[in-house]
């Protein structure tokens, strides 16, 4: 097969100018891969900067609620700044470091990204630029709040559709200007190769985990594995832990939005508003019109509101490996309030695309049966987007108050 | 009438025996509305435009900078297809047989087409090429071998980023001319003529004997005097989609007999 191809999907449709760029890249990464000393560097790093490895906490009050399979959760909410992007973004901070470049960029969609991208950049002494959708900066502002804090500048975009492929579409535009010194973050695995090849290397550290853990606290392994997937980087992460297992059935879940059958979600896998196409460096499914521009995409969780996935998953998902289900808004909604009243535990309303899937199985499934959600992020950087899901009056108010009191 | 050759490098070759240097223009097709693309050919043709680039638009044009970014954009949400960009790139080959016309799009648009119904349709509606700035020859070897069977030019870049083992390599896999570009970044801003780009050039020169276009913010008579005699044929693209938005599509003529003069 073709370099950086998985089955029909992926390659590395790069403009010219960018060539030199990623032959260097390329060849880092692989000098990298080969190097067992760069992934004990980064194991390292991971468990002493950001809480490595996160726990498996056994659900028992949700898998009590369910009466089926017993729920084990991975929480990559406690890694530092929030998310599984973390893993993504340290890994890539390392290999900047060996290039010797002295800038990165990164696209952000829920800001989670654009947060962890400048949290490293912070730590490894990088100038940091993030690009986000101006939708995405007015959804999520408290992370805009944090990258500034963190010294990254945040440029709001303000083409397309405002969300998550023009931000990505704006970093290729910075990058093919500023590629001598400057590192494109990519926050996916997504783009061109090798950068879903990469981003899956630096996030198998979630499922090689998982695997250990599962067999450690349940004695075997799981039946399902869940993850909500985006670009499809937290799925993958979790994936790769199972992959060469194949008694464990592996679930992808998308973005349903106000229902796969409308024209306002982010199903790629699921429903039939998804095509084949080369977009963004990359051939994957996209939702696009017969002609191939890009639809409009919808989700209540930013990080999930994309037009592609990761051709490793439309690969996996083309073979029948990967099974991919979608969550309507609502549904996540409902999941994130019974997570939080169960367990404790608030996942990111990216994450909760997970649970829906799972607490919709887990009933029909035996008592001697385990599953696994990837809890891929915290929820409480969604707090105006939940509260306001939630009608919630007293925050309203808060609200409101704050406001009055800023606007004197 | 000067009968176009089928072969790009042949005709521009021959031309360059009466010139010193060609132009090639380039602009957003339905931006701001076809009917204004019309007159803009027109002033184009008859002010001795070598070559139009005429750029189907696309939802994600990753290598064009604001100005043609925002042409595509509203293009798109005025309505225009695939299907009108063809007709109308018809209507123009046939009306002005002295001009070489070219479609420039990025390869999503060529590949949910299928490769070959393009590039078929691209040749009989009586285009000579074809420019697309996602596709490396890596990407398209089939693209590149049906385009030259099918006597299409598949036009391949240089960049100052490229070495020149690079340029030999990509050459080899282009027709017609090699796009040279002028600077890293997008399309848009201005570039400075100096003697980078002039070692530049003469590296693009040992690389390759097709005829060299340089493009990536040319926009006036300066600088085309400057590229006259290193490179064959000078590229103009944001600088008359911005002449059309400030001053509509009559002051295109004169702004392109200008340049012709400084050639
Ligand atoms: C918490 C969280 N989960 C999931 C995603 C989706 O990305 P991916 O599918 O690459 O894991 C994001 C993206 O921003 C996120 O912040």
């Amino acid at each position: 097969m073709k370099k950086g191809y998985f089955g029909q999907w992926g390659g590395a449709f790069i403009p010219e100018v960018l060539y030199a760029t990623f032959a260097q890249l390329n060849t880092e990464y692989e000098k990298a891969r080969a190097d067992a000393a760069f992934w004990q560097e980064y194991v390292e790093l991971m468990g002493n900067y950001s809480c490595r490895p996160t726990p498996l906490t056994y659900a028992e009050n949700l898998s009590n609620h369910f009466g089926g399979a017993r729920i084990y959760i991975k929480r990559e909410d406690l890694n530092h700044t929030g998310a599984h992007k973390a893993n993504n973004v340290m890994g890539q901070g390392l290999l900047v470091k060996r290039m010797g470049k002295k800038r990165v960029i990164a696209e952000t969609g829920a800001g989670q990204h654009g947060v962890a991208t400048a949290t490293m950049a912070a730590r490894f002494g990088f100038d940091c630029t993030v690009y986000m959708g101006e939708e995405d900066v007015a959804r999520q502002r408290p992370n805009v709040f944090w990258m500034e804090k963190l010294g990254a500048t945040v440029v709001p975009v303000t083409s397309g559709s405002r969300t998550l492929k023009d931000a990505m579409n704006e970093a290729f535009r910075d990058w093919v200007s500023s590629m001598d010194d400057t590192h494109y973050v990519i926050g996916t695995v997504c783009g061109p190769h090798p950068f879903p090849e990469m981003v899956a290397w630096f996030q198998s550290i979630i499922g090689i985990e998982a695997h250990k853990q599962i067999l450690q606290q349940f004695g075997r392994l799981p039946s399902r594995v869940y993850a909500c997937v985006g670009g499809g980087s937290n799925a993958m992460g979790i994936f790769q832990g199972f992959l060469d297992t194949p008694e464990v059935e592996l679930v992808g879940v998308e973005a349903g939005g106000e229902g796969i059958d409308t024209d306002r979600h982010a199903s790629r896998m699921t429903g039939d508003r998804a095509s084949a196409g080369v977009a963004q460096g990359y051939k994957t499914m996209f939702l696009q019109n017969p002609e191939g521009q890009m639809l409009d995409t919808h989700s209540i969780a930013a990080g999930l509101d994309y037009v592609g996935v990761s051709p490793i998953l439309a690969d996996l998902g083309e073979q029948g490996r990967v099974r991919f289900e979608a969550a309507t808004d609502k549904e996540v909604v409902d999941a994130l309030a019974l997570s939080m009243r169960k367990e404790g535990l608030i996942p990111a309303l990216e994450s909760s695309h997970g649970f829906v899937q799972a607490f919709k199985e887990a009933p029909t499934m035996a008592g001697d049966e385990a599953i696994i959600i990837n809890m891929s992020g915290r929820g409480d950087k969604d707090i105006f987007t939940v509260a306001h899901a939630f009608d919630d009056p007293s925050w309203k108010k808060f609200i409101v108050d704050r406001g009055n009191e800023y606007s004197k | 009438m000067v009968r176009k050759s089928m072969e790009l490098q042949t005709e521009l070759q021959q031309r360059l025996k009466k010139k010193n240097i060609l132009l090639m223009t380039h602009l957003v097709l339905g931006y701001p509305s076809l009917d204004t693309n019309k007159e803009v050919i027109e002033q184009m043709a008859l002010n001795g435009v070598d070559c139009i680039e005429l750029q189907i638009p696309f939802s994600e044009p990753i290598a064009d900078g604001p100005v043609i970014l925002k042409a595509n954009q509203q293009s798109l949400e005025a309505g225009i297809t695939v299907e009108q960009c063809f007709a109308f790139a018809a209507e123009m080959a046939a009306k002005y047989p002295d001009v070489c016309f070219l479609f420039m799009t990025y390869y999503n648009i060529v590949f949910k087409y299928g490769e070959a119904a393009f590039l078929r349709r691209t040749r009989d509606v009586g285009l000579v090429g074809t420019i697309i700035p996602d596709l490396p020859p890596e990407e398209g070897e089939q693209y590149f071998a049906l385009s030259k069977e099918l006597e299409l030019a598949p036009i391949t870049f240089f960049t100052p980023t490229s070495t020149a083992e690079r340029m030999t390599e990509v050459a080899q896999q282009g027709e017609g001319f090699v796009y040279c570009v002028a600077r890293r970044g997008v399309t848009g801003k201005q570039t400075a003529i100096d003697e980078s780009l002039d070692s530049y050039l003469e590296q693009c020169r040992q690389a390759t004997g097709l005829p060299l276009a340089v493009g990536f913010g040319i926009s006036n008579r300066d600088d085309i005097a400057m590229l006259t005699g290193k490179a064959d044929m000078a590229v103009i693209g944001t600088a008359t989609i911005r002449l059309v938005d400030e001053q509509g599509a009559a002051a295109v003529g004169p702004f392109i007999a200008e340049l012709a003069g400084a050639a």
